[in-house]
């Protein structure tokens, strides 16, 4: 037997030899369900308090909050945020919606652009797939508004837009959402980019985007 | 089969190297402040899940689970990844992994990779295996990349830096990124390691990582991080390989609805983590377009085999234990010798060496059961140690020097004294008589030879005039008492 498959098949006989014989995949799948989940699954909130408690949540990590009423005010919203952080040139996903494109703001869009080009960006505008109140957590699952995964990560600042139907109240929630959405790659991000590996204290702002600013529309 | 967990096996013994730490005062100093900041956090963050107990129940149901299935979970994890364009490489012991990982490197034409915090690596030492075959690899994680520039070793699972402090780090990046002028503020350092490590993210075309979690229904990695040198190591090479112990695996991508809520409340003190990177193979136009995983034994199905050390295969290395450990809080994570420190530390390094080496650590615990009420998946870590100690009293009994140890004669004349009541009765009468030279205002302060062990740090009381059992027989004979 070639030395790889021989590796596999004794780690595998391993295991079967302190496991019960009359293991099989019904009984496994039987026993999976039956596995307690007393916790809590679906949220009790209100819409109002649900995005209250996203806002607080990740106020506390450090990213800035603005708002947009309506599409037609997100344009304007967007370009405000830019402004006051000092940025001018931004990157957007291919598809990203003409009609959300802030004005007096140089934008690039992203056809597999270099990390050298994405480097010299200020900073990028995306939407995202959903968020979470409980934990103040947006998730990017490479959705036609979101792009690649390098888009959201090397340039140093990143505008999101979160839809307020898009935020979920618990964990839970999320994930059995992002299920699914299928097996594209996927990212959470709480607040910018920190570390607690000096002296264990939160530090904003290590290798990924340091700035972050979320606008909730609607 | 060379089972290797770091350089465990050539580390002193605990109970020696505990004192040379316990000199070492800034070392206490910044454990002692670490480890409060970080339980602070912790019992702040946890205390607002109102489901917290539950959410651990769950984790542990899942984690038993999981073990009791985990050739099958394996294979459908060995499937769905392979159908989503990514290759499972299984290794059996820590140079079979390290041979893996060479030859991938090697494949891809490859000098130098990018990693990702890899408990996994550490305990294979795979950076001493690739820079012996002149590759160099790039620690990216800021502690990390602390310990590799100052060639030291981990201190702690979560924080393997938590031993210096910012001045210490301040000195080190001066010296070694040539920084002359680089203040001792925290973001003064983050931003030096940023600069340091930009153009490697941005050029290095083979990225490492190791997984928090394995999903076995979809195939998917989950890595679980903070400043996003994760990220930049999972997302912009061309190439990735990840180094996954077998007991990663979790059943469903909706068990992670669990453990997303319990790894960071309780390994960072935070509600999430800063990033959370989950990835499938390879994702056209995505990230990486070649995909390893290299499956890691190393001990693991020994611990599997075993009904009370199985336990320990449930840990999510969120290192609470090591936070809340009296002892670890005193010494620090270097006196265990080991890539994994602290209570659980304790009791995964020997029983992943099959109780071959690091034989003193199951002694490095007073039994108090802090690590115990901590972990969010509930293994029962004092009974772990117990376990192993009776182990290793076994191990050491097998050869004539064991047998003669003057421990375990004393614990065989014990065992027969206390099989009897006339010979208990007698011993204790013995006792009384032979405690009075040492007994000094009803107290035993000092005892002689092996058994002053005792009496170095407190005092004992002495046998009393009249025994349980005495008063009980005189009791009896008064009727109607």
């Amino acid at each position: 037997m070639p030395e790889a498959k021989l590796a596999r098949e004794v780690i595998l006989a391993r295991i079967r030899s302190s496991n019960p014989p009359e293991n099989d995949e019904m009984r496994l799948i039987q026993e999976w369900m039956g596995i307690p989940r007393p916790f809590r699954k679906k949220g009790s909130l209100a819409a109002e308090d649900r995005l209250d408690l996203f806002e607080d949540r990740l106020r506390d990590y450090g990213g800035g909050i603005h708002h947009a009423s309506s599409e037609i005010e997100l344009p304007q919203v967007i370009a405000s945020a830019i402004a006051a952080r000092g940025k001018r040139k931004m990157v957007v996903p291919p598809e990203f919606p003409q009609t959300w494109l802030p004005p007096g703001v140089e934008i690039l869009k992203d056809q597999q652009l270099s990390y050298a080009v994405l480097d010299e960006c200020n900073g990028v505008i995306t939407g995202c797939t959903l968020a979470i109140a409980w934990t103040g957590t947006i998730v990017l699952q490479g959705g036609p508004r979101e792009g690649r995964r390098a888009l959201t990560l090397v340039p140093d600042y990143h505008v999101c837009i979160v839809r307020a139907d898009q935020i979920v109240e618990l964990v839970p929630e999320a994930l059995e959402k992002l299920r699914s959405f299928g097996t594209r790659p996927i990212t959470f991000f709480s607040g910018p980019s920190a570390t607690s590996d000096i002296e264990m204290t939160r530090i904003k702002g290590v290798h990924g985007p340091r700035v972050l600013d979320a606008i909730i529309l609607g | 089969m060379t089972v290797r967990i770091g350089w465990s096996a050539t580390a002193p013994d605990f109970q020696d190297a505990a004192k040379v730490s316990l000199e070492n005062a800034q070392l206490r100093r910044n454990v002692k402040y670490a480890t409060d900041v970080i339980r602070a956090k912790r019992a702040k963050v946890v205390n607002e899940v109102p489901d917290w107990e539950q959410l651990c129940q769950a984790g542990s149901a899942i984690k038993a689970h999981t073990l009791r299935h985990l050739d099958c979970y394996l294979l459908q994890f060995e499937e769905n990844l392979t159908r989503a364009g990514g290759h499972v490489h299984w290794a059996r012991d820590a140079d079979e992994a390290n041979q893996i990982i060479r030859g991938l490197i090697e494949q891809y034409g490859g000098k130098e990779i990018i990693k990702v915090k890899t408990m996994t690596s550490d305990e294979v030492q795979l950076n001493r295996d690739l820079e012996a075959h002149q590759i160099t690899p790039y620690e990216t994680d800021l502690a990390d990349l602390i310990l590799q520039l100052s060639q030291d070793k981990p201190s702690h699972i979560v924080v393997p830096a938590l031993h210096k402090n910012r001045f210490e780090v301040r000195e080190l990046f001066k010296e070694k990124m040539k920084l002359p002028d680089l203040g001792d503020q925290p973001t003064d350092l983050t931003d030096a390691a940023r600069r340091y490590l930009r153009q490697k993210f941005l050029s290095v075309k083979i990225g490492f990582s190791g997984a928090n979690f394995a999903v076995a229904e979809t195939g998917s990695l989950v890595v679980v991080e903070s400043e996003g040198n994760g990220r930049m190591c999972l997302t912009l090479p061309d190439v990735l390989i990840s180094l996954v112990g077998i007991e990663k695996i979790v059943p469903t991508f909706q068990d992670l609805e669990v453990f997303l809520q319990l790894l960071p409340r309780s390994a960072t003190g935070e509600r999430m983590n800063p990033y959370t990177s989950m990835w499938t193979g390879v994702a056209p136009g995505d990230g990486p377009q070649a995909v390893h995983v290299v499956l890691l034994d190393n001990g693991r199905t020994e611990v599997h085999a075993d009904p009370i050390g199985r336990q320990t295969l449930h840990c999510i290395r969120c290192a609470a234990c090591l936070n809340a450990c009296p002892v670890y809080r005193q010494t620090g994570g270097h006196a265990y010798g080991s890539v994994y420190q602290g209570p659980i530390g304790a009791i995964v390094t020997p029983q992943l060496q099959s109780m071959e080496h690091s034989q003193s650590l199951p002694y490095a615990s007073s039994l108090c059961g802090a690590c115990y009420e901590v972990c969010p998946v509930k293994i029962n870590i004092p009974e772990v140690l117990i376990h192993l100690r009776g182990k290793v009293v076994r191990e050491k009994r097998k050869h004539l020097g064991g047998k003669l140890d003057p421990e375990n004669l004393g614990m065989q004349a014990m065992s027969y004294i206390f099989a009897d009541a006339k010979r208990l009765e007698a011993a204790q009468r013995m006792a009384r008589f032979g405690q009075w030279p040492f007994v000094h205002k009803d107290m035993i302060s000092k005892l002689p030879g092996m058994l002053g062990g005792w009496t170095q740090a407190r005092d004992l009381r002495p046998i009393p005039r009249q025994s349980f059992r005495q008063w009980w027989r005189k009791r009896e004979r008064k009727p109607n008492a």
